[in-house]
């Protein structure tokens, strides 16, 4: 079937923010759709609220929105655009249900747009758990026995006739959140009662337990023709009862015979036909009884999802591409498979390696955070690794995860065996350490039922740690480190991995698409890096950010992949290294070639003696390349760019003290201390309140304010002593700065080329100092800041630039007290998260501007506008938090960063942007209702003030007793609630009871710290907006006003900027064209 | 392992401690492998796996397709001896099976090189072996083209297996269980027969239709199986899987001719030109037809018709790899065949539904 030549203009709507179970993967998928829909000469329009995208780049589509992922504001992009069809499955989670509402809300009829892709009916069949069920059944198909509740009672009774264990689950909320596992009686009614609590329809699914069944998962795709092909098949190791996305899992499955895969097969089929996806590709995830290879099917995802681009990265099929000309009329046979060229999509990859996608977690960010997994996702990012052997992929997944908290097996292995029971995000380590213990594999699997065929596989890599030969070790997947040899021992044994490639079919063709990994092999006959397609074109190496994680995430990837597209602007060949599955970065599209390999020394090395590079890019990937950085150069890579001592220079407090004294910057009194002792002592010198922290943290790890020496003592003794011993060794040397009250906090990028130096953006904060950079909403262009202050910071941003010899882009973060004095707190010389912010905020893509300088360009060849020239519109970043993932923390803001994501608003004026911004952020403020108070005394005046423009909004005030006072003095009528102390009815009774639709609570000193503690944590449950700054306060009382005075406009980047799309290519051939061979 | 052009790859001995030779081949799928070496059509072969994990799940009594093992020997890139509750060890059974098989040897690389050398013979030898000695053992080794290897796995005497549907006659050039299983659970009463039977012999047992199977080796050697065939076509209905497609289509006249390196795996696209439907099929064959015209590869997705002996041929199958005939239905007389395997085993089911149509084509015929 043709392309549809009815349709000119097509929405795609992105997934927004990252957040715990939607990742950079929907970038990954919309870049791609984006690509090859302008390749096939359609507009595309695309609206996405996460500036940190490659997909929201001006040139991905005709028109691009940054704008919040609320019916409201897509409808307005509708209604402005007018486009024929809406594509909404390539957004994730989101996107699927805004479409969902756009339709149930007439909007798509009224403005007549098709959703193509899924249709309404499908999209209902697939999410609606109920539906879905049904129309399984009806298909011939089995699923987990269940019972729908919407009260305790029927609750009690659907435990009789499922028992326990059985699991929770909350209608209609994203990424299972509020639903969990039932073992007990007791967990029972705590997960029931948190289920009709999460559920927009207090409505909660209870579901006959599989725990314990192998969990599998298909790739399905169809097209027009009903034509149906399997991608990949997914074995997750980690069996029923871990989320997918928490489970290490394997592609292609390992364990199933033919005949028990082509079950699955042939039930994937059916319910991608029953369910009734009209084109693209879906995920459907079963569960499979070991013994009996009974099966019943888990759920079914119609659109591109995690797992697809796990399975597109993992054959070389690339998913969300082809699922784009699906949805435009194309057939699959009509498509070429870009991997052979020769070949058309409509086939099964087969692949002659193993994957293996391990999950990276962030429970040391939450240490009140309950950290065992279940059926809700935690993780926050993950990383993938290719070998020719489960082995080797397993053991190059393992170190790529880059880890910062080091597991502690307990010494007692009963203790061990019985902590491995229950899953946890150190599962893998308390496994390995379990064997060396001697521990057999029959019993593991009677503790964890994990298939024995894994275990097996463990086991033989544990045997190795013991004795084997060091090839032996390094087939198996070993680092030189794990196989105890030096670098030059191995070379001088003459072990060198070979590269191979990924190329869908096992070699039976020839591979035209550049994409490898390593493997040690026997001695062979091929050359060692014979299929690596080296041109006679320089290359340069970019260092991917390996696994996101909270500090480090898609903004980096954002980077690395300008950084990519310039190298091939100015004629290099660019080479991507990274190990992260869910990015734009590790498309094969984005560099001429990619390997997919760990980013460490050895790894890294690898690739550089088989491209021999140009030269090596590292201030692009974040804290990972530069952490590898010094050994690379020292191991004679040439580093282009900054020069990695001034990575020292700024890192280390001496060094970076001392320049600034030399050229006459202040910053904060600061001490070293080598010694929980030393530390008390210079504790005195410095003076309270003071900032403690480990030296070399990248988002504020392990950092916190202390007001007193108490503070300090627990400081120590909770985070340093209370952490792993071979963790305490690096925590030292120990920070201690002079913690600035009321300061706000200034973010500023800035580009250099050695001799000059240019400030993109300094973007005050809505809140004040204190809350990391990354966690705060911040402001463009910095309206609050006077122009001689301005200047001050653009001079001192250059000299600094300069002195650390600069070449290509430093972050500087300055803390401005009482409007005069600057101090300055870090500068990082390198790419900052914000940099894709202020590129999309200014119109200027700094990533790449910087990757030129670092190619040897000068900052006077750019022809960049002046300074700062204030754009005629504001633009707010406002940070994502995952406290709802996580049950029992904190949801207060401090010096330690926990923010997923972020996004962005813009708009002519600040509160506009606010509003946007925290619509975006999905916790819209409310147009009325009643706002509770409650403020630390310093906070109080600005708190009456604050009272009366609420009232004056109309909005209820209520407040506690000392709050109370202060306003009613003011003569604005406020209601008092109880303290949590003083008996209910009290303020988290009226947030449960829904009466409380806007929170602000300011804490004092460290005591109340922990205060309020329960307050927000009600409101994170409720999804109430909680505000804990006065500053963040004001702001969102002029957005309320603003938001209510007009329906905020729309404007495309292209418009704000002035832009046109790049031309794109011509179309490319219809059908793949007839083979050379035979 | 040694190839014919001297090409070598050391590995590790873990099957049967002998030495075999045969032609080298590979094959792509990711599961089945021990339905593939019970496959009588790897007869004479040399089993590449280019999934590098095999024996992952054990062996089992019912996932064979003859009663034992036909490929000489096996080459892997890591062989597993797990043994599952309830199954056997892959490398114990292949021992039993006094089957040799090598673990270890980059099979990715080896593969690429019958990719562009094209499938050659070779064989695995113990290691002290002295390589000469090993070479003109290989020497030694009959080329697949014009190898009669029917012969060696077709059965001595007719067998029966009940059923109370049409009479099938199959002539038995080394049939899968899984054809069988296929046909006995649609009601038909099969008869294998050896592959020297007379047409005589065959029609003498009044068949409502002749099966041709599949099998080992060059269906042009087979001229005695052809002529056979030739004198059946038109009297009763023939149909046929793989080399018996091969040997119907010599019958009426048609050429086959030999693969660069052959179609083997589970994930072959084949449009049926009939509905335009795409299936993902399993594949096994070295040998293709020759299509209308003398092409081997064909540039039309059209059922176009062109001449036999015995009057129009009308393609009803192709291959979207490399566009080669994957199945054609006679026009004139009834007939039809398909080169690839549609009764699985190992692979995907997509295309049981030709079983079907078999049937109905009785029924009508
Ligand atoms: N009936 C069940 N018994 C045991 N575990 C289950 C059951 N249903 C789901 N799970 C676990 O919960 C996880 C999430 O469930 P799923 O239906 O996939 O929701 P989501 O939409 O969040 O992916 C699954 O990956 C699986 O491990
Ligand atoms: N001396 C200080 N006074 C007040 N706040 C500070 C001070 N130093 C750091 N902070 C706060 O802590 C946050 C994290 O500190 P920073 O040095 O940026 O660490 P990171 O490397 O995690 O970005 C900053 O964003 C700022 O809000
Ligand atoms: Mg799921
Ligand atoms: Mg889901």
């Amino acid at each position: 079937m043709p392309r549809r030549d009815d349709l000119e203009k097509i929405l795609i709507v992105g997934s927004g923010p990252i957040v715990i179970g939607q990742a950079a993967e929907f970038d990954y998928s919309g870049v791609q759709a984006c690509k090859v829909l302008l390749e096939e000469g359609y507009e595309i329009v695309l609206v996405n609220s996460n500036p940190a995208t490659i997909m929201t780049d001006p040139e991905f589509a005709t028109s691009t929105y940054i704008e919040p992922l609320t019916p409201d504001s897509v409808a307005a992009v509708i209604e402005k655009e007018r486009p024929q069809a809406l594509l909404g499955t390539l957004g994730g989670q989101t996107a699927l249900n805004l479409a969902k509402a756009l339709y149930e809300d007439g909007t798509l009829d009224r403005f007549g747009v098709e959703l193509i892709g899924a249709d309404y009916d499908a999209i209902l069949r697939a999410e609606d758990r109920e539906i879905f069920r049904q129309t399984m059944t009806d298909a011939g198909l089995r699923v987990p026995r269940s019972a729908i509740v919407t009260s305790m009672a029927d609750a009690d009774r659907g435990i009789q006739d499922l028992g326990l264990p059985l699991i929770v689950r909350p209608a209609f909320t994203l990424g299972g959140h509020g639903g969990g596992i039932a073992r007990t009686r007791g967990e029972f009614h705590e997960r029931v009662s948190e289920g009709l609590n999460a559920s927009p329809i207090h409505q909660v699914l209870l579901e006959e337990s599989v725990l314990g069944w192998g969990e599998f998962e298909l790739e399905v795709m169809r097209d027009r023709n009903d034509n149906v092909v399997i991608v990949c098949s997914i074995e997750n190791i980690d069996p029923m009862g871990v989320h997918t996305g928490d489970s290490v899992t394997v592609a292609p499955q390992q364990t199933l015979s033919d005949r028990q895969y082509q079950v699955l097969r042939d039930q994937a089929i059916t319910v991608i036909r029953a369910v009734g996806v009209e084109t693209g590709g879906s995920n459907v995830q079963f569960a499979v009884e070991p013994s009996s290879g009974e099966v019943v099917v888990i759920e079914m995802n119609p659109r591109v999802s995690r797992s697809s681009a796990l399975a597109s990265k993992a054959t070389g099929f690339p998913i969300a591409k082809i699922a784009a000309r699906l949805a435009v009329g194309y057939a699959l046979e009509e498509i070429p498979n870009d991997i052979t060229r020769v070949t058309p999509a409509s086939f099964e990859p087969t692949i002659d390696y193993a994957v293996v996608k391990i999950p990276r977690f962030a429970f040391e960010k939450f240490p009140d955070a309950e950290g065992s997994l279940t059926t809700q996702m935690k993780s926050v990012g993950e990383a993938m690794a290719i070998g020719r052997t489960f082995k080797q992929a397993f053991m190059k997944a393992m170190r790529s995860r880059e880890l910062d908290a080091v597991v502690e097996p307990p010494a007692d292995t009963e203790q061990l065996l019985t902590r491995l029971e229950l899953p946890y995000s150190d599962r893998y380590e308390l496994l390995f350490e379990a064997l060396r213990r001697g521990t057999g594999v029959e019993e593991l699997h009677a503790r964890t039922s994990i298939n024995p065929w894994f275990l097996g596989q463990f086991e033989q890599l544990v045997a190795a740690e013991r004795d084997g030969e060091l090839a032996h070790r390094k087939q198996l997947g070993f680092s030189d480190e794990q196989a105890g040899v030096s670098r030059e021992q191995r070379i001088a044994e003459g072990l060198r991995p070979d590269f191979k490639s990924v190329d869908t079919c096992a070699a039976e063709f020839e591979a035209q698409t550049p994409y490898y990994y390593s493997s040690y092999e026997r001695p062979s006959i091929s050359a060692r890096g014979a299929e690596v397609r080296r041109g006679s074109k320089p290359s340069v190496v970019i260092l991917g950010s390996g696994p996101n994680r909270i500090g480090q995430g898609i903004e980096f990837d954002y980077c690395c992949v300008h950084a990519a597209m310039t190298a091939r602007e100015l004629g290099r060949d660019a080479v991507m290294v990274n190990c992260n599955p869910e990015t734009v970065s590790t498309d094969y599209d984005t560099s001429d070639r990619l390997y997919f390999e760990p980013l460490t020394v050895e790894d890294v090395l690898e690739v550089v003696e088989l491209e021999q590079p140009e030269g090596m890019v590292v201030q692009f990937g974040g804290q990972t390349p530069l952490r590898i950085a010094r050994s690379l150069e020292q191991a004679g890579v040439r580093l282009l760019g900054t020069p990695v001592d001034s990575i020292d220079l700024a890192e280390d407090r001496g060094r970076f003290g001392a320049m600034l004294k030399k050229l006459g910057i202040q910053h904060p009194p600061y001490a070293v201390a080598h010694s929980a002792q030393e530390a008390v002592e210079q504790a005195k010198q410095v003076g309270f309140p003071l900032l403690v922290r480990p030296s070399y943290v990248l988002g504020g790890r392990a950092m916190e304010i202390c007001y007193s020496d108490d503070d300090l003592a627990s400081y120590l003794e909770r985070v340093i002593a209370g952490a792993g011993k071979s963790v305490r060794e690096e925590m030292y040397p120990l920070l201690l700065d002079r913690f600035l009250e009321n300061a706000v906090e200034i973010d500023v990028d800035a580009l250099a080329d050695g001799e000059q130096a240019y400030v993109a953006g300094n973007m005050p904060p809505v809140e004040e100092a204190g809350v990391h950079s990354g966690d705060s909403a911040c402001v463009l262009p910095p309206l609050s800041i006077g122009s001689d202050m301005l200047e001050q910071i653009r001079a001192q941003t250059k000299a600094l630039a300069l002195e650390l010899g600069v070449i290509g882009l430093l972050n500087v973060q300055f803390a401005l007290v009482d409007n005069d004095r600057l101090y300055v707190i870090e500068a990082n010389p390198r790419a900052s998260r914000t940099v894709p912010f202020v590129s999309k905020a200014i119109g200027i893509p700094l990533a790449k501007v910087a990757c030129r300088l670092i190619l040897g360009q000068r900052l006077s060849d750019q022809q960049l506008p002046p300074e700062e020239e204030t754009p005629g519109h504001v633009s707010v970043k406002e940070a994502v938090l995952p406290f709802q993932r996580f049950h029992g923390s904190d949801s207060l803001l401090g010096p330690e960063m926990k923010s997923t994501g972020e996004v962005m608003g813009i708009a002519d004026d600040f509160p506009t942007a606010f509003a946007k911004s925290q619509a975006a952020a999905g916790v819209a403020l409310p147009h009325e209702g009643s706002v509770f108070i409650s403020v630390c005394d310093t906070d109080k005046p600005a708190a009456t003030q604050l009272a009366a423009r609420m009232h004056e909004l109309g909005f209820r005030i209520l407040a506690t007793s000392g709050t109370a006072q202060a306003i009613s003095h003011m003569g604005v009528p406020v209601q008092k609630l109880n303290k949590i102390g003083e008996g209910s009815p009290h303020v988290v009774d009226c947030i449960l009871a829904g009466d409380v639709d806007l929170l602000i609570n300011t804490p004092v000193g460290i005591s109340a710290r922990a205060d309020g503690w329960e307050i927000r944590r009600a409101t994170v449950e409720h999804g109430i907006p909680c505000i804990t700054t006065m500053a963040g306060a004001s702001a969102a009382a002029g957005a309320i006003a603003a938001a209510r005075a007009s329906r905020p406009q729309v404007r495309s980047l292209q418009e704000l900027h002035g832009l046109r799309p790049e031309p794109q290519p011509s179309k490319p051939k219809r059908r793949a064209p007839k083979p050379a061979k035979a | 392992m040694l190839l014919e052009d001297g090409t070598r790859l050391d590995g590790e001995a873990v099957g049967a401690e002998r030495h075999a030779t045969g032609e080298v081949v590979f094959n792509t799928a990711m599961t089945g492998y021990q339905e593939a070496v019970t496959d009588p059509s790897y007869n004479g072969q040399i089993l590449t796996f280019t999934y590098p994990l095999i024996g992952n799940y054990g062996v089992t009594a019912e996932a064979v397709e003859s009663d034992h093992v036909h490929a000489r020997a096996v080459l892997m890139r890591e062989a597993v001896n797990e043994r599952p509750q309830g199954g056997g060890g892959w490398l114990d059974w292949l021992r039993a099976e006094g089957i040799p098989a090598v673990s270890g040897i980059d099979t990715r690389a080896l593969v690429r090189h019958l990719r562009d050398r094209g499938a050659m013979r070779g064989g695995v030898f113990p290691g002290d072996l002295p390589e000469a000695q090993a070479h003109e053992l290989i020497e030694a080794e009959p080329s697949m083209v014009g190898q009669d290897l029917a012969a060696a796995v077709t059965p001595d005497a007719p067998i029966t297996i009940e059923g109370d549907g049409p009479n099938v006659v199959a002539i038995d050039t080394g049939i899968k269980s899984s054809i069988v299983r296929n046909l006995s659970e649609r009601g038909c009463r099969l008869t294998l027969m050896p592959c020297s039977s007379s047409g005589q012999e065959v029609l003498s047992r009044n068949p409502d239709a002749v099966f041709l199977a599949n099998g080992p080796g060059d269906p042009a050697a087979l001229g005695h199986v052809v002529g056979t065939v030739r004198e059946l076509v038109g009297k009763v209905p023939v149909f046929g899987i793989c080399l018996g497609h091969q040997l119907l289509c010599r019958a009426v006249g048609l050429e086959t001719f030999k693969l660069p390196f052959g179609h083997r795996g589970a994930n072959h696209p084949v449009k049926d030109l009939s509905t335009g439907r795409i299936e993902i099929t399993a594949q096994n064959h070295g040998f293709a037809v020759v299509g209308p015209g003398g092409d081997r590869t064909l540039d039309t997705d059209e059922p176009v018709r062109w001449e036999t002996d015995f009057g129009a041929a009308e393609l009803s199958h192709l291959n979207l790899y490399d566009r080669t005939v994957e199945g054609l239905v006679l026009h004139d007389v009834c007939g039809a065949g398909v080169q690839y395997h549609p009764e699985a085993g190992p692979g995907p089911h997509d295309s049981l539904y030709l079983f079907d149509r078999f049937m109905e084509m009785l029924a009508h015929a």
